[in-house]
């Protein structure tokens, strides 16, 4: 591939090729950490996929691909799965849509809409870790400010993060909570970026407020809702702080997600070539769902 | 779909009513429009700003129970602020955990690994954007194709390196494998493009060399990329979790989220010393974002526009 794109160069090129370029010493350092920490533990993972690869044994049995058909009929990983899309099917669509409505009310600067952007964006900058400590404790039926405020207005609180049916749906509202300031934000440099006069001609069209937003700003908005609709599903699939924090995949693996698991598999039982599937597989659905969002948003086409 | 709908409906509905209200005919209907639209303007200004307090209440009652005695929290957990203030969660997580150690630790990490990568990668957006070689579209596409590989793909195999290696609980073993991103790459490389290329040719007639190019011409005029990437990979590595939990299980060599998450799982935590320790390992994000908000949102909704 490199040979063929040779001819396309000047022909100056070719004399001063004789002698060493220096533009390789510019890009060594990081292609060497490329090289090693990324695209060779892809070869590796995969390679590592097809045995029986336990930590600290001196010989790996090549088992094929049976850590896939046993990942297949595992039903605690069907479950992380089923966890992991659920969370982020909720919380990127939260996210983005939440994202869109606070952004478009906060367009104009004024003193209260700069200070609200902040307390929006605040959350985002603090860790996952973090966040999933407060909100644990914030929602403690003893300690926790959310059942006392509930409370003394009257009403029961439920029990938040040990009932096996609001477990996951208080995760994901505080997942949105976390990051609806990054969507808004990236919406709102977004939204600074359409040019005044497209509105002011569609107005003279006759375009009321709607017509505007869906004419003017959702065709302006688009590789940024793209952006973040991506970022948010990736992130998403990758769900591993939040809960681990909050619940610890709890109660009864009813948070667990697939990250969780593979941490589980990997780094707690050392069974490295189990856990090298369950990440094979991630990567699959990664790629599959982030080509798919790519294709429907149609990116080229804005682009 | 309908939340956003109707909210941007009446943030822009407030003008056009205004306008059709001197042509007459359709005044009196148009006025009650206009009086519903301000009311239901006026409604989603109180959501919204509910919505803000929302953000920040839980920050407020970290710092609250951070300063707080247990027995003061037990007997009113409605209250946002203590009765009395106290020092003792301070005293208790230092007491507790290695606290300087992991405020080092995290320093060393996130500082260490930004600046190597900051270094690392201006100088391959260097070559790709302003210098000629062999195999540069090659190079690119596969820098490109890092950007869609999860962290977690590649973590089994990087462990089993470090461990090989003898970098399992090290500085070295936590920086230098993060010293790269491909997203660095992607948004200096853009920054770099958009410097004109008369830059290039004044100093080339000057004889500088690719080195002084790079180092006197480029960098000091990328200066607010450089500094935005800084601020989002410093940020993203101090809040980073996983990569810490696994390279390091020696609390002496562990940072703040993993000491910090280990240390609120343990039972009968001491609340005071668990939401102390959060505040203080939020704090140096929290006082850079008050100081330098401009470069934080800049370094988000860059990597978005682009």
């Amino acid at each position: 591939m490199t040979t063929n794109r040779i001819p396309t160069a000047q022909p100056a090129r070719r004399r001063s090729a004789r002698r060493f370029n220096s533009a390789y010493l510019f890009i060594a350092p990081s292609l060497v950490l490329i090289a090693v920490f990324i695209a060779e533990p892809i070869v590796q993972s995969g390679w590592m996929s097809l045995h029986d690869w336990m930590v600290g044994e001196s010989s790996h049995r090549f088992v094929g691909f049976a850590n896939y058909t046993r990942l297949f009929h595992d039903s605690r990983f069907w479950n992380a799965l089923r966890v992991t899309v659920v969370y982020t099917l909720v919380v990127s669509v939260g996210q983005v849509v939440l994202g869109l409505a606070i952004a478009s009310r906060l367009r104009r600067t004024t003193w209260y809409s700069t200070l609200l952007r902040t307390a929006y964006f605040f959350p985002f900058i603090a860790s996952l870790v973090v966040v999933g400590i407060i909100w644990k404790f914030l929602l403690d039926p003893q300690v926790g400010l959310v059942d006392a405020w509930l409370a003394a207005v009257g009403v029961s609180p439920p029990a938040w993060l040990q009932s096996t049916a609001l477990a996951l749906p208080t995760v994901m509202a505080v997942g949105i909570w976390k990051n609806v300031g990054f969507t808004m934000i990236v919406l709102l440099a977004s939204m600074q970026q359409v040019p005044r006069d497209l509105y002011e001609a569609a107005a003279l069209d006759g375009a009321g407020a709607w017509r505007q937003f869906r004419n003017v700003t959702l065709p302006a908005l688009r590789p940024a809702l793209l952006f973040t609709t991506v970022i948010a599903t990736v992130n998403g699939l990758q769900l591993f702080d939040l809960v681990f924090s909050m619940t610890s995949g709890g109660p009864i693996f009813h948070t667990e997600s697939v990250v969780m698991y593979l941490y589980q598999k990997g780094f707690v039982e050392f069974q490295m070539g189990y856990a090298s599937a369950i990440a094979w597989v991630l990567f699959v659905i990664i790629l599959g769902i982030s080509a798919v969002q790519l294709r429907v948003l149609r990116y080229r086409d804005v682009d | 779909m309908s939340t956003e709908t109707v909210t941007s409906l009446r943030a822009t509905g407030a003008r056009p009513p205004r306008r059709a209200r001197g042509t007459g005919g359709r005044a009196t209907a148009v006025r009650a429009a206009g009086a519903a639209t301000r009311a239901g303007a006026a409604l989603s200004w109180v959501v919204i700003g509910v919505g803000g307090l929302a953000m920040l209440v839980p920050f407020l009652w970290m710092l609250g129970v951070a300063f707080r005695t247990s027995p003061d929290l037990y007997a009113d957990p409605a209250r946002l602020w203590p009765v009395h203030w106290t020092l003792h969660g301070v005293r208790a997580v230092v007491d507790q955990l290695p606290f300087g150690q992991l405020i080092l630790n995290t320093f060393v990490f996130a500082g260490g690994a930004t600046l190597l990568l900051l270094l690392f990668d201006s100088m391959t957006a260097f070559a790709l954007s302003r210098l000629r070689f062999r195999g540069q579209n090659a190079v690119f596409v596969l820098i490109l194709a890092t950007l869609m590989v999860p962290f977690q793909v590649t973590v089994v195999p990087v462990f089993l390196t470090l461990f090989h290696l003898g970098w399992l609980n090290s500085y070295q073993g936590l920086i230098i494998p993060r010293a790269t991103s491909a997203l660095g790459i992607f948004l200096l490389r853009q920054a770099f493009l958009s410097l004109p290329r008369e830059l290039d040719d004044a100093s080339r007639i000057d004889g500088a060399g690719n080195l002084t190019l790079y180092w006197r011409i480029i960098l000091p005029n990328a200066k607010p990329a450089l500094a935005s990437l800084f601020i989002i990979q410093f940020a993203a590595l101090w809040n980073d979790f996983l990569w810490p939990l696994v390279v390091t299980n020696d609390v002496h060599m562990q940072t703040l989220p993993a000491a910090l998450t280990l240390f609120s799982s343990q039972s009968g935590v001491d609340h005071a010393a668990l939401m102390a320790g959060a505040a203080i390992s939020l704090a140096p994000l929290a006082i850079a974002f008050i100081a330098l908000q401009r470069y934080f949102v800049q370094g988000v909704a860059n990597s978005g526009i682009k």
